[in-house]
């Protein structure tokens, strides 16, 4: 059977269900378009073997004729999530052979819906970068290319190696998580599409802690009815999670009706940042006419405190994240590096484990938390953060929801932006608004950038209202009709 | 905000990082630059606004108070870097926490 790995995941779920092929066929396409994506490193870790048993289970059900909605769909794991016995790394040398005895509430769901698990992505270390090129396992290639110049290009980050493993059809969708942009960021990058639920929409049990208040488990997948079917499986009340929101799910793909006449769609005046590329600016304006053209009605909206939502976004992720680190200590888990004394330890074992963007925002966290500091650091941002949150909530009251470019550029070449971090941090510039509020926000593919290369819109929408974002969402995929293919394609057709 | 050498050393003990005299110095430039570009939320008014720790519903579920985990202890000690395996025939066996099925994390010795 050919052309299995082009199907969509809607397509693929109908063909299995029809069995015009068996999950062990779907499995064993998307294993071999898995190994032949191998120069991408978009995987740590490889669990073909599971892939075919799951398989072969989701085989004798969809037989059965008692098909659960992700039955035999082939998923690729963000090795931020914990999975039973499988090895997960964070891409970080300080989790060395760390094989989880749980499995996070997320991963759990899917395989409950019958998800077959592929393999684990490479990501940036601990979730911290926009370029994936942080991971202790090495930098993950993007599968596109600008045309005409062979330099390898950067997937985005942190969840960079499910992006190029979904782009490169070397897995049919993808969990990642995003704590300032690291689901949106790197779809933009690779030409797909990325969803970040509301914040408590997807269980946080089970995903190794960045920035708790900040982190958004979500799906990358090829098209928005794909993220929507992912969503439905992953969303849900979790009592393990403290923050998880005790409401119903909807079913996110039958909101995908195609109406969007009379919605009202913000457009943020501060996004249209000072030097902003001139292609990011047109794609947007072509974005706003494309729904102007389905019925909606853009207005112009503001939301005065954008230019402040980056610094108190690397303020308040690093200080939960030097909290949250603090339990790397060479003691229950991961790498030991011995010492004379505990503390000795601690400090060569962290010394080692941490690559060195992990140890500037450990340190960065650790001051604005210290004594002296706490104040004019770490409280001032989460005033303004609850600042940028009124923002989002004053423009909602005029809107349905809002339309942004995703990331204020293409996918770099690895190596560029390698030696400031501020220069690196701008990535998140419009996607960070929206965690530090805990909005739904959905990136679509739009368009090509200049130079060849695959540009994303993003729609923000109220909290627990994914249904109006992803309509729109499709909206823009519809007018877009975005069918350019990545120069590295894996799956055979 | 400039930080000097000495401070980033105190906070890199703070953290339990250990780095080398020759780190501190890039490092405080680094951090410095950091520090400085975060500095423009001074410029934001933010007399009466109440720092915003999550966007979660305020105050934390309850739930029965019943036991919901535990009896893992072979899991738990299976991630150990080091870890006194359970089993009467290991370790010492004499102290508050040891018994007939004692298993532990091993450290360094923490007392004199």
């Amino acid at each position: 059977m050919s052309g299995l790995t082009s199907l969509t995941l809607a397509e693929a779920r109908a063909g299995l269900r029809t069995r015009q092929f068996s999950a062990g066929e779907l499995a064993r396409a998307y294993i071999a378009a898995m190994e032949r994506a191998r120069p991408l490193n978009a995987f740590v870790t490889e669990t073909a073997e599971r892939a075919l048993d799951m398989a072969a289970k989701s085989d004798e059900r969809l037989n059965g004729g008692i098909a659960r909605p992700l039955d035999g769909i082939p998923i690729a794991v963000k090795d931020l999530f914990c999975t039973k016995g499988v090895l997960t790394t964070a891409a970080s040398h300080i989790l060395d052979g760390f094989r989880p005895p749980y499995e996070s509430t997320v991963t759990e769901k899917l395989w409950e819906a019958g998800g077959v698990m592929l393999g684990k992505t490479n990501l940036d270390e601990f979730a911290m970068g926009s370029s994936n090129i942080t991971s202790h396992y090495g930098a993950v290639e993007n599968p596109w290319r600008r045309p005409g110049d062979n330099r390898p290009l950067v997937p985005g980050g942190s969840s960079g190696g499910s992006a190029a493993a979904v782009a490169a059809h070397a897995a049919l969708a993808a969990t990642g998580t995003d704590t300032g942009g690291s689901i949106r960021q790197p779809a933009s990058f690779c030409g797909i599409v990325g969803l970040k639920p509301t914040y408590g929409r997807c269980s946080r049990w089970g995903v190794v802690a960045y920035a708790s208040s900040l982190d958004h488990p979500g799906p990358l997948a090829r098209t928005v009815e794909d993220a929507a079917i992912m969503l439905g499986a992953m969303a849900g009340h979790d009592p393990k999670d403290s923050t998880s929101a005790a409401r119903p799910v909807p079913d996110f793909a039958a909101a995908l009706t195609g109406g969007i006449r009379g919605l009202r769609i913000g457009v943020p005046r501060e996004y249209r940042a000072p030097g902003m590329p001139a292609e990011i600016e047109a794609l947007w304006e072509r974005g706003v006419e494309w729904l102007r053209d389905a019925g909606a009605e853009p207005i112009e909206i503001s939301l005065p405190m954008t230019k402040y939502a980056l610094p108190a976004y690397y303020i308040i992720a690093p200080a939960e994240a030097s909290s949250n680190l603090a339990r790397y200590d060479g003691v229950r888990f991961g790498l030991r590096v011995p010492g004379d004394t505990l503390d000795e330890m601690y400090e060569r074992t962290r010394a080692a484990g941490f690559g060195p963007e992990v140890r500037r925002r450990v340190l960065v966290g650790t001051y604005v938390l210290s004594a002296g500091y706490y104040d004019a650091y770490y409280l001032k941002a989460q005033r303004v953060r609850a600042l940028i949150a009124r923002d989002f909530a004053a423009a909602f009251e005029g809107v349905d929801c809002l339309l942004a470019p995703t990331a204020p550029s293409a996918a770099f070449a690895i190596g560029e932006k390698m030696d400031n971090p501020i220069a690196m941090y701008l990535n998140d510039l419009f996607t960070v608004p929206a965690n530090l509020a805990g909005l739904p926000a959905i990136s679509v593919p739009a368009g090509l950038s200049d130079d060849g290369l695959p540009l994303g819109l993003q729609v923000i929408g109220r909290a627990f209202d994914e249904e109006t974002v992803l309509r729109v969402g499709e909206a823009i995929e519809r007018a877009a009709g975005f069918a350019h293919r990545p120069s590295f394609v894996a799956g055979e057709g | 905000m400039a930080l000097d050498k000495a401070a980033v050393a105190h906070i890199a003990a703070l953290a339990r990082i250990r780095l080398d005299e020759a780190e501190l110095e890039p490092l405080a430039a680094e951090l410095s630059h950091i520090l400085d570009w975060m500095e423009q939320l001074a410029e934001v008014d933010t007399s009466n606004v109440a720092p915003m720790s999550s966007v979660a519903a305020a105050g934390l579920p309850m739930r029965e108070d019943t036991v919901t985990d535990g009896d893992c202890r072979e899991a738990i000690l299976a991630n150990a870097p080091q870890a006194a395996p359970s089993g009467p025939t290991h370790g010492p066996t004499r102290g508050p926490t040891s018994g007939p099925t004692r298993g532990f994390f091993a450290v360094p010795k923490v007392i004199e």
